[in-house]
């Protein structure tokens, strides 16, 4: 395949058996194994330099500190970005909340309106429900065609002056669907409102810069591309980052406190109040490295000719029938499915007496399994240590499930 | 190990559950959803004198949860309120772990195979979560249509 390399004996994990069977594992859209480096990252810190950052004079806090700060910076790298545009966090999640507390709290008025579309994640979501309902701003939407796309059709009637931000996701992570964020960006950039991509399925799987995108914020989870659990980042445009007020206040924040009042740090420490995740962040600075050392347009050519197999393999399955669009061109490695006349609890459940990991359920997106119209989906995803075999012993999994249930009886 | 979750009889009632469907003019109308999988299931029961006479149930959910709903509305039938409140007791204990009464509890027994998966015990659970619910506001004197979750725990 696309690879220059075997990476599967990069990551200790995926040599692991279950009751003698090999463990196939096929959902990285929920998170990501690790590679040894980043394990051996995360051990190297604590047992030789583990100190706080931004405060010691000594010689391994000095060390942590700029450990953590060339973390920011490889990230920043990584998207194209400047390191003080690089804000850790705890993960996707938290950085829609930063944006949805700092940013909105300070900039969405009575009246103003949040667009977002169908396809979001509950994480891209529910924070700005509650923001709306702090605000008493109003929420619209964009709806998903049938192929699984985005109806763009009503873009220019949704968007207005009262737009105040766009919220919306690279890439489902039930469809797999890529959304054309620049093009929504523009239109949303012409009436003044801010752009929020939730990058938590696109960065860890294609070549993503932000110059590219023309959005103001991108929010993504280290643990999806490699790197632990716990971190995360928000990168935000410089402009608007600078205008922004904090988040959580508290230590690390701050340029000068008073019992009355406090000045704050300019971005990206700004938003970091507290003592950092350090570990993680370093670490996720090494999954950078491991991932540029593979290449992302490698990573992202992998995955398309993987789902071009998974998806003719499931076309094979009687009664599975896929949701999304069937183009691995306009879409990633997410890729959800049902069995007819099996719950996908059940299917999951006899795919894992096979030893093939796989999710099942609404995949924290409730709202965009009521529009296609099933309670839930069995979902596959893959990533670059993924290989046909995965699918192959997927396919076998599903023909059990089958039999298992009868349909063939 | 999976024959032990998907019991014949298990694999049967989802198959044909029994008592499925709405109730019309039911005292106890329940939504149960399990927040986990985002199963739901809508409970009717009609009471008569402290009697539980019929219960049905309808929605989509995965075997376990389906098959549960179906033993339960066979087991509870014609039991009175009190009866019904020692059964789902009893099919608590029996799925936090303790060892059934297998005369008491009969066919429900062979859902005690869903305890060696820990995310599956809530599908096992969803329809009698709803019901206790139904029952106890029943009991206040409310027959309001009500929601229970599986994260109230039963």
């Amino acid at each position: 395949m696309a690879l220059p390399r075997d990476v599967r004996s990069d990551f200790p994990l995926l040599g692991r058996s279950l009751d003698g069977k090999p463990l196939v594992y096929l959902d990285s859209a929920a998170t990501s194994q690790k590679p040894r480096v980043v394990l051996e990252a995360l051990r190297r810190y604590y047992e030789e330099y583990n100190a706080n950052v931004h405060r010691g004079l000594y010689r391994i806090a000095e060390q942590a500190t700029l450990a953590y700060e060339e973390a920011r910076a490889k990230v920043a790298r990584f998207l194209g970005a400047r390191p003080e545009e690089v804000v850790f966090t705890r993960g996707t999640t938290e950085s829609v909340n930063l944006v949805a507390y700092a940013y909105g709290d300070a900039f969405v008025q009575e009246g103003d309106e949040i667009l977002l579309t169908e396809m979001e994640h509950h994480s891209n979501l529910v924070p700005w429900q509650r923001l709306a309902e702090r605000r008493g701003a109003r929420l619209r939407f964009l709806r998903v065609r049938s192929d699984g796309t985005l109806d763009l059709d009503p873009l220019d009637r949704l968007l207005s002056e009262r737009t105040r931000l766009v919220a919306i996701t690279h890439q489902s992570n039930v469809l797999g669907t890529i959304n054309p964020v620049r093009y929504v960006a523009d239109r949303a950039h012409a009436v003044g409102a801010v752009v929020l991509v939730d990058g938590a399925q696109s960065v860890p799987h294609m070549p993503v810069r932000v110059a590219d995108l023309g959005c103001d914020f991108l929010a993504f989870s280290g643990h999806k591309m490699c790197g632990p659990t716990g971190i995360g980042v928000l990168w935000g445009r410089a402009e608007v980052l600078d205008r922004m007020p904090p988040f959580h206040g508290g230590g690390e924040m701050i340029e000068r406190v008073e019992l009355e009042r406090s000045t704050y740090k300019a971005s990206p420490h700004r938003f970091e109040a507290g003592t950092p995740n350090i570990a993680d962040a370093i670490a996720l600075g090494v999954a950078v490295d491991y991932l540029e050392g593979v290449g992302m347009e490698a990573v992202r050519e992998h995955e398309k000719s993987l789902v071009r197999y998974l998806l003719a393999q499931l076309r094979e399955v009687d009664g599975v029938r896929v949701y999304g669009p069937q183009d691995p061109e306009v879409r990633g490695g997410a890729v959800a499915f049902t069995v007819e006349g099996v719950h996908p609890h059940d299917v999951a459940q006899v795919l894992d007496g096979e030893g093939v990991c796989v999710r099942a359920g609404h995949h924290c997106a409730q709202p965009l399994h009521r529009a296609l119209g099933v309670a839930a989906t069995t979902r596959a995803s893959v990533y670059l240590y993924n290989t046909p075999e995965d699918v192959d012993a997927l396919v076998r999994g599903l023909e059990r499930v089958r039999r298992f249930f009868g349909r063939d009886g | 190990m999976l024959q032990e979750l998907y019991q014949e009889i298990i694999l049967d009632h989802y198959a044909h559950p029994r008592n499925r469907g709405r109730l019309e003019g039911a005292e106890v109308v329940v939504e149960g959803v399990n927040p986990s999988c985002g199963d739901e299931i809508s409970l009717f029961a009609r009471v008569r004198d402290g009697v539980v006479e019929e219960v049905r149930f309808e929605g989509k959910g995965c075997s376990i949860s389906q098959a549960s709903a179906s033993m339960m509305t066979e087991a509870v039938r014609g039991k009175t309120l009190a009866a019904v409140r020692e059964l789902v007791d009893r099919f608590r204990r029996m799925m936090h772990g303790e060892p059934p009464d297998e005369e008491a509890l009969g066919e429900l027994v062979a859902l005690q195979g869903v305890r060696r998966f820990p995310v599956r015990v809530k599908c096992a659970t969803l329809a009698w979560v709803a019901l206790e619910r139904g029952l106890s506001e029943y009991e206040c004197g409310r027959t309001a249509q009500v929601v229970a979750s599986t994260e109230d725990e039963l």
